[in-house]
């Protein structure tokens, strides 16, 4: 119970604090708003449906490392950080707690360019419970992505860098817009390592059934990536911020 | 049982060693000071206390509970004031203190009650509405303070409460403390003014390079250096000619003559007073002052840590009067 009264009220001042923030909640419609748009004009008789997977992937990718890492690390040069180590709450409890805000401002983003496209398209033949599914797991992952960096990077700017050199090669190699079977077969290993591939590789099969892989195992790998991932993390924090 | 005990504590950095076989033991409802200059090794002591650093050897206890293995149990009865005021910027006074409050799991009524409780106890209610950013030195001071004491904790950290804040807060501040311990709320504190160990804490520990040094209350400290005894003679006229017919018509004093030509008389036993005033007036000299001179906590501090007291002194002037 108390945990739990720890947990909610982090993610609730988080939400209040940073995502519901002007600038970040107009971040998390522009951006994907002006990358579909972008997409759309670019390829007028092209099959929106065809680029909604990438868009939804992006925008999560996007959303999340970014958001995380930066207000990580600008708590902990503020060292409020230091209060939730000191809290009498689990390592896990806090770590949850803080990807928690991410995660649902990820599946926000996801959004963005779904209803967009459902003014231009019809999307009733979709099956939401595996697109939410997918997106849910590529925001999870994306999360802890964004809170390892944050535990590698000492400054916001460092931050910033760092996530950048991670996600914009991830736009290429996770099949978000290139396929990975059109990359070359040296790049493929990998695209195998990064989880985002997996989700990609879902939502691909949802809309439009281009998927590479049987979902069902994309969930497992992505189940993986999300515990190792975690448990890296709380290892990492654990080691490096208690010093 | 002590309430707090430390055993053999240190801390390396690399090759660097911050805190040496530190041991001590902090009584319920005490105040234990810990008082060294910059760099001694205070807030390293501190944050292995606290749990927010591991320490290299040695153990703690708090109220019985191991705090290294054990540290959120132990953490669940401590309040902690760090050496920075570090509250949510963007978040105001009342909210911040409630944020606080569930961290250590309070209902949300409970939170809002104390945290309301603490704005009034701490002359902060106005505040509460404004952001902390916005806030005075001071009131970041206090409202940090507060944010320690909002689960009511059974010992209380702060890691130079008083640093860079002005008279009348600093005041508020130690009264608190002091409020605090009637309470039966066990105190430690960090400070590196001397003024302030020696008024509000019941044991202090001078702590140099990551050594304890000496340990005890203000008397025993006091005690621990030998010192003669001296008295301060101001008068009339330069009775400085007269400094060595003194030394010998008193055995085994020394005479020193100070920068505005008053003379201090040094013995190893006590001086009987009405020679020496007898002894100028047949030389036609009148003293209108003869002052006792006693050593200060300072003096102690110099003696057994060997560092100038100037080090820790630079705002002593701000503890202000009693
Ligand atoms: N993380 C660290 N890495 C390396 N050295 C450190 C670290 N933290 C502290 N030190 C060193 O340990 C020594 C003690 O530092 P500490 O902060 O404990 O001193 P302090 O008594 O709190 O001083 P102050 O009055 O300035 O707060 C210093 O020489 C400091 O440089
Ligand atoms: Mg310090």
């Amino acid at each position: 119970m108390k945990a739990w009264i720890a947990f909610w009220n982090i993610l609730k001042k988080d939400i209040k604090n940073y995502y519901l923030k002007p600038p970040n909640i107009s971040w998390g419609i522009i951006f994907p708003l002006s990358w579909t748009l972008m997409q759309v004009i670019r390829s007028p008789d092209g099959n929106i449906l065809n680029l909604l997977p990438g868009l939804i992937s992006m925008s999560v990718l996007f959303g999340t490392t970014s958001m995380l890492a930066v207000t990580i690390t600008f708590e902990r040069s503020g060292r409020s950080f230091e209060r939730l180590l000191l809290a009498p709450i689990s390592l896990g409890t806090m770590v949850l707690a803080k990807i928690a805000g991410t995660i649902l401002f990820g599946i926000f983003n996801a959004f963005v360019p779904v209803i967009f496209a459902s003014f231009f398209i019809n999307l009733s033949a979709i099956n939401w419970t595996i697109v939410f599914f997918a997106v849910l797991m590529i925001s999870i992952t994306s999360a802890l992505m964004g809170l390892l960096i944050a535990v590698s990077a000492e400054q916001v700017f460092e931050a910033q860098t760092l996530s950048n050199f991670f996600r914009f090669p991830m736009l290429f190699l996770c099949g978000l817009f290139v396929p990975i079977t059109s990359l070359p077969v040296f790049l493929r290993p990998l695209s195998y390592i990064l989880p985002l591939t997996y989700g990609t590789d879902i939502l691909n099969g949802a809309f439009v059934g281009t998927n590479t892989l049987p979902p069902l195992l994309c969930f497992g790998i992505l189940l993986i990536f999300a515990v190792s991932l975690f448990l890296i993390c709380r290892h990492c924090i654990n080691k490096k911020w208690i010093l | 049982m002590a309430m707090v005990s430390v055993k053999n504590l240190k801390k390396t950095y690399g090759k660097f060693t911050a805190v040496d076989d530190i041991s001590f033991e902090i009584q319920k409802g005490e105040i234990f000071g810990f008082l060294g200059p910059n760099g001694a090794g205070k807030t390293s002591t501190i944050n292995m206390m606290i749990g927010l650093s591991r320490p290299t050897a040695g153990e703690i206890t708090v109220d019985g509970i191991d705090v290294r293995k054990q540290t959120k149990k132990a953490q669940s009865i401590m309040g902690i004031v760090p050496d920075e005021s570090n509250l949510y910027n963007e978040m105001d006074g009342f909210n911040n203190l409630c944020f606080c409050a569930a961290l250590y799991g309070m209902r949300k009524k409970e939170r809002e009650a104390k945290a309301l409780e603490l704005l009034e106890l701490f002359k902060l209610k106005d505040a509460g509405k404004r952001p902390f950013k916005a806030y005075s030195k001071g009131m970041r001071r206090k409202l940090t303070i507060a944010a320690a004491l909002i689960h009511s904790p059974q010992v209380l950290f702060l890691d130079e409460p008083t640093t860079g804040i002005d008279v009348e807060s600093s005041r508020q501040i130690r009264e608190m403390i002091v409020d605090l311990k009637k309470q039966g709320t066990t105190v430690f504190l960090t400070t590196h003014y001397i003024e302030e160990a020696e008024r509000i804490c019941d044991r202090i520990a001078f702590i140099a390079n990551g050594h304890i040094v000496a340990l005890g209350t203000v008397p025993k400290l006091m005690g621990s250096i030998s010192h003669g005894h001296g008295i301060h003679f101001l008068t009339d006229k330069n009775a400085e000619s007269f400094a060595t017919e003194l030394e010998t018509c008193f055995k085994g004093t020394k005479v020193t003559i100070q920068p505005d030509h008053s003379l201090v008389i040094v013995a190893e036993q006590r001086i009987p007073l009405f020679p020496v005033i007898a002894f100028f007036q047949d030389r036609g000299i009148d003293v209108f002052e003869a002052r006792e001179i006693r050593p200060s906590l300072e003096d102690v501090f110099v003696k057994l840590t060997g560092i100038e007291s100037s080090v820790l002194k630079k705002d002593a002037e701000k503890v202000g009067p009693k």
